[in-house]
């Protein structure tokens, strides 16, 4: 029972992780249609930069900050120079530009950086047992850390005017433009601030994983399951998706398939939703207006 | 005084499609002006091609100042609001935050007087403030969206075919408030209509569209009474 409400807890803590990585995705996927693949390298990135920052002398907090803003800035070059182009491209063209970026992140971490496994330091690290003993210190700090990005994410879009004005240009950009709206530049926002969601998720989850070039691969499988599950269209499906796949993920890894094989529950997840219901359990079906 | 929309030998394409065969036509200050033509003469591509939605040649000036090639989000920014064929109404978000959008470029403290004024107006919208937009009836959307234009605080406004899909009688009740709007805000309108009865009553300039090219202007007056027109052009 004890070892039960532990892999629950602990899926909660990583599954929030999933769920920061699958809102990131939705809002690109909101705005462009296109799912990034290199979300996850990206994340790797920033989480090497915040290790040279701290390893420089910074305290944990302060290159916390600064690779949040790095990241963000990244994220908006990127759509700017390299997406920006693209907009109009064959679907095809799109994957293949995602994917080469995916690949040059990954290379360019490796290639900066090294390929040894580095260890990450977290914020939250105590020697107390908490909450009875069932999760770390950790584990409870980047959960709280999540809750608060997920909640200022949906603070943003909700109650300023530059949040609205980001749904406007994702829903309908032709009308967004007759308003007077920047399009290109929202879009630009909308991947900086991807990339800087991408950036928190990949900081907390390096403690646990360690860090390395891959890091953030099988976590984009999940995230990407989750934000299936939830439904792709909808950022809040898309945050329970990613905390249910933690969930399953450390159930299903404990007591069905073990360790090894947790990744692939990631692709049933999909392969299931994509067969089920492809419109994810909160999103709604498909429409096309005539 | 420069006429407050004027345009000069306005082509437009869409790729390799031309549609537009450079035509000319002017909104006055304050102005209604009347765009008639069949089914695809080329009237909303007209209004597409004062916004900048598609590719032009020839010139557009706003009180004077060329427009032309500028980019669709800047020109709204000069207070030209144009209320899109198939109204352009955000219908994932609720009617506030339409209207809220209506007024995103504005930084002025009378948005607020701008929008009881649009109540004014629109006092169904009121009602509805809190409600999805793609929940609202037909004659309620038409509402929205000129009343999200409005909120620009427009100079020029732009408007596709307003009475399409409509009841006659809101069709009605929608065109006595556009002519209120006109006198009342002093904003130039310029109207594309299939009804042209009902347009060429609330306009003062009237332009007749085939397939691309002018082929009548002059007073919205004058084309009422001229019998072969309406015979021949525009059937009634
Ligand atoms: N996006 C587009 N791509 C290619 N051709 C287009 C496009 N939009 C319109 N056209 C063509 O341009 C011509 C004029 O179309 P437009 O929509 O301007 O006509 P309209 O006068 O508004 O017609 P209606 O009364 O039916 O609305 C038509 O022949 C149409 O097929
Ligand atoms: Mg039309």
């Amino acid at each position: 029972m004890d070892g039960l409400i532990h892999q629950i807890l602990s899926g909660i803590a990583t599954g929030g992780i999933y769920a920061s990585v699958a809102l990131a995705l939705v809002m690109i996927y909101q705005a462009t249609h296109h799912v990034n693949f290199a979300q996850g390298e990206m994340a790797t990135f920033s989480t090497y930069i915040a290790l040279t920052l701290i390893q420089a002398g910074l305290s944990y907090w302060v290159a916390f900050a600064a690779t949040f803003v790095i990241s963000f800035v990244m994220g908006v070059l990127i759509e700017r120079v390299l997406m920006r182009p693209m907009a109009n491209a064959p679907i095809l063209s799109s994957v293949g530009v995602f994917i080469g970026l995916l690949l040059i992140f990954s290379s360019i971490s490796g290639w900066i950086f090294g390929y040894t496994i580095k260890t990450f330091p977290s914020p939250f690290e105590t020697s107390k047992p908490l909450l009875g003993g069932y999760v770390s210190g950790h584990e409870l700090g980047s959960t709280a850390v999540t809750l608060v990005v997920l909640l200022s994410v949906y603070l943003f879009f909700r109650h300023t005017r530059l949040g609205l004005a980001m749904r406007a240009a994702a829903y309908n950009p032709a009308s967004a433009r007759l308003v007077g709206i920047r399009v290109g530049w929202m879009l630009a926002l909308g991947w900086g601030l991807a990339a800087g969601i991408g950036a928190i998720a990949g900081c907390m989850v390096a403690p646990i994983v360690f860090l390395d070039p891959n890091m953030m691969a099988g976590i984009l499988l999940y995230s990407f399951a989750g934000a299936l599950l939830g439904g792709i269209g909808n950022p809040l499906g898309a945050v329970l998706g990613g905390f249910a796949v933690g969930v399953i993920e450390n159930l299903g890894g404990a007591y069905l398939v073990g360790t090894e094989l947790k990744l692939t529950l990631a692709l049933v997840i999909i392969v299931a939703v994509l067969v089920v219901k492809p419109s994810g359990l909160l999103g709604k079906a498909v429409q096309s207006r005539v | 005084m420069p006429a407050l929309l004027e345009a000069k030998g306005l082509h437009a394409a869409y790729g390799d499609i031309r549609v537009l065969h450079g035509i000319d036509f002017v909104v006055d200050e304050g102005g209604i002006t009347a765009l008639l033509g069949a089914n695809g003469a080329g009237k909303t591509t007209t209004l597409r091609a004062v916004c900048g939605m598609v590719r032009t040649q020839g010139e557009v000036h706003l009180g004077g100042a060329r427009i032309d090639g500028r980019a669709t989000e800047d020109i709204a920014r000069l207070g030209v609001a144009h209320v899109p064929d198939g109204r352009g109404t955000f219908l994932e978000l609720t009617v506030e935050e339409n209207l809220r959008l209506g007024a995103y470029t504005r930084r002025d403290r009378q948005v607020d007087a701008a929008r009881e004024r649009v109540f004014g107006y629109f006092p169904k919208l009121r009602e509805r403030i809190r409600q999805q937009a793609g929940t609202l009836s037909g004659g309620e959307q038409q509402m929205l969206a000129i009343a999200r234009a409005l909120l620009l605080k427009p100079r020029l406004l732009l408007l596709d075919e307003p009475s399409f899909g409509l009841a006659p009688l809101i069709v009605k009740e929608i065109f006595a408030i556009m002519r209120r709007i006109n006198r009342e805000e002093g904003v130039g309108i310029l109207l594309v209509e299939q009804n042209a009865s009902l347009a060429l009553q609330i306009a003062d300039r009237a332009y007749l569209l085939e397939t691309g090219r002018i082929v009548f202007s002059g007073p919205a007056a004058e084309i009422r009474k001229d019998e072969s027109i309406r015979r021949s052009y525009l059937g009634y």
